[in-house]
């Protein structure tokens, strides 16, 4: 099993969404971050004084799926999230250990 | 005989001005970081409430009371506690009921203690200002609207400013702005500097407020200017619209020194320039004409966009810019009218633009630098006598915790969706302290 992290640009959420309803994923988990990479923050002025504003809103999406499908759901993001520009974020794959569904108790593959 | 229409304009002008103190809390509240807007909004109210209660017992008396001397001063015993106004007088200029000057002048005074607040944000305790806010009006305050706003009459003798030097002051641009603007400089010198001043964001946390604020202000204005006609007349109607120009003006103004400055035309650019352009026309919106009242404002725009850049080289923390925008407003538009003055205008004097020579001139720069340096010597030493004797600053601790958690007991927003993990005592902590001693968790 893996988990499939991605951060991308917040107005991208919606055809991330889609894209990976389209390809049969049945969950995911969204969070809203903030952080930089190459792309910095921006700068604000505020009666002529400068304030640089090193964070940038990004939202984090979640996915947990079997080995097979990690591939194709990081794929189906990264194709959906990019617009080319500094900024568009990362994807990354981790191996998890183990998975349980609180309702039922399975674990591993059947708690997907 | 009372002139009705004169008496129902100065009432509702009363209140108009009356709304600029909540205004300024909006204007000023907004500007500050949210974990000091409940602080920075109570200074104001604050000062409505101390200011009010202390205009009623002898306010009023000292600035319109019969002058003591010298102009300086009026008999803080003869209208004690507004004694002897309730039968029906009116006005020595005929038509007006006292007690309609009286209301119409406290909202004055309480407002000028409110705008000080400005410079101060973040860092002061809140019974230590509420002292200051009570020793500054006694002892700045009161006089100060004697010497500008009390006129000779046929039994009465007035202040030095308004008739042995007859500086122009319409609406209060030496007793209000150049006042308040000049005791926020001395004050932010007793207090110091804000941790991280300079170095740290502090970033305005709600602009919305601030455009509120300055539109409430903007609003309130209108009776602060016209209303000081003290009739429903030509007077009232050319100070109201001398008041829309300038101020229109100003944000014009403001906002073009910021594109060609920052790039950008912002919104707290826009607000300020509100208020710069209304605290320029002030002296002079019954002086100019509707024209010399748009460069008045213009002009307005255009310097306090630039003075608010001073703190940072000259390193005084003017946290909301008191300095920048009434100090220096209020110096333009009185000294504005040295030059820009009509005898076409209601006031009647001729500037050195139009013919006048430097009379008006001198008049109004004497005027304008007396109460600067009355106001800036006599709040410094109220400023560190508190400091010194019941403290002023918050700790620093205090201070990065949040004045409004620590001083007030309260957080302006509550945006945690889990909330704070607490329990609720609804008598003062004492149920809370008792269930959980008998719970044994914490002895």
């Amino acid at each position: 099993m893996k988990l499939v992290t991605a951060i991308v640009k917040p107005f991208k959420l919606d055809d991330v969404k889609n894209a990976l309803e389209l390809i049969g994923i049945a969950g995911l988990t969204v969070s809203e971050v903030q952080g930089f990479g190459r792309q910095r923050g921006h700068t604000e002025v505020y009666r002529g004084a400068e304030y640089q504003v090193d964070f940038v809103p990004k939202v984090r999406i979640e996915v947990v799926v079997g080995e097979i499908e990690a591939a194709r759901v990081v794929d189906a993001i990264v194709e959906a999230a990019s617009t080319g520009q500094i900024g568009d974020g990362k994807v990354w794959v981790t191996t998890i250990d183990e998975v349980v569904r609180v309702r039922t108790g399975e674990r591993g593959a059947d708690a997907l | 005989m009372v002139n009705t229409g004169d008496t129902a304009w100065i009432l509702t002008s009363a209140a108009l001005v009356l709304l600029m103190t909540p205004g300024l809390a909006l204007f000023y509240g907004g500007m500050v970081r949210a974990k000091s807007v409940l602080n920075m909004m109570m200074m104001s109210f604050g000062a409505l409430a101390l200011i009010s209660v202390l205009w009623v017992l002898y306010g009023y008396s000292v600035a319109f009371g019969d002058d003591v001397g010298a102009g300086l001063l009026g008999d803080p015993a003869e209208f004690f506690g507004l004694s002897g106004l309730m039968e029906d007088t009116t006005t020595e200029a005929g038509g007006l009921p006292v007690m309609a000057f009286v209301g119409f002048q406290a909202v004055f005074a309480i407002i000028t203690v409110a705008l000080i607040s400005g410079a101060i944000a973040d860092r002061a305790k809140f019974g230590s200002w509420m002292v200051f806010a009570g020793i500054w009006a006694t002892i700045v305050y009161f006089p100060v609207a004697h010497w500008v706003f009390a006129f000779d009459g046929d039994e009465v003798t007035g202040g030095w400013i308004a008739n042995d030097l007859r500086a122009i002051d319409f609406a209060g641009g030496t007793a209000v702005h150049i006042n308040a603007g000049a005791a926020g400089l001395a004050l932010a010198l007793v207090l110091g500097k804000r941790r991280g001043f300079g170095r740290d964001p502090m970033r305005p946390h709600n602009l919305p407020l601030v455009m509120i604020g300055a539109g409430l202000l903007w609003f309130g204005w209108f009776g602060f200017n016209a209303g000081s006609a003290l009739a429903a007349n030509n007077t009232a109607s050319v100070a109201w619209v001398n008041t829309l120009a300038a101020t229109a003006a100003a944000v014009l103004g403001w906002l073009l020194i910021e594109k060609i400055r920052d790039g950008h035309a912002t919104s707290l650019g826009a607000a300020s320039g509100v208020v710069a352009g209304l605290v320029a026309i002030t002296p002079a919106c019954s002086a100019v004409s509707p024209i010399g009242a748009l460069v008045v404002g213009v002009i307005a725009g255009v310097l306090c966009a630039l003075a608010v850049g001073l703190k940072f080289k000259l390193g005084y923390d003017d946290s909301l810019d008191v300095v920048g925008v009434h100090l220096v407003g209020g110096l333009w538009g009185t000294i504005a009218i040295g030059f820009l003055a009509t005898a076409e205008a209601p006031a009647a004097v001729d500037g050195l633009f139009y013919g006048g020579g430097v009379d008006q001139l001198w008049r109004q720069v004497v005027g304008a630098l007396a109460v600067l340096a009355f106001s800036f010597v006599v709040t410094l030493i109220i400023g560190f006598a508190i400091q010194k004797t019941i403290g002023f600053r918050l700790t620093e601790d205090d201070e990065v915790t949040g004045i409004d958690t620590v001083v007030h007991a309260e957080s302006g927003y509550d945006f945690a969706s889990l909330g704070g993990g607490g329990s609720t005592a609804p008598l003062g902590g004492q149920a809370r302290a008792e269930a959980r001693n008998t719970e044994g968790s914490r002895a």
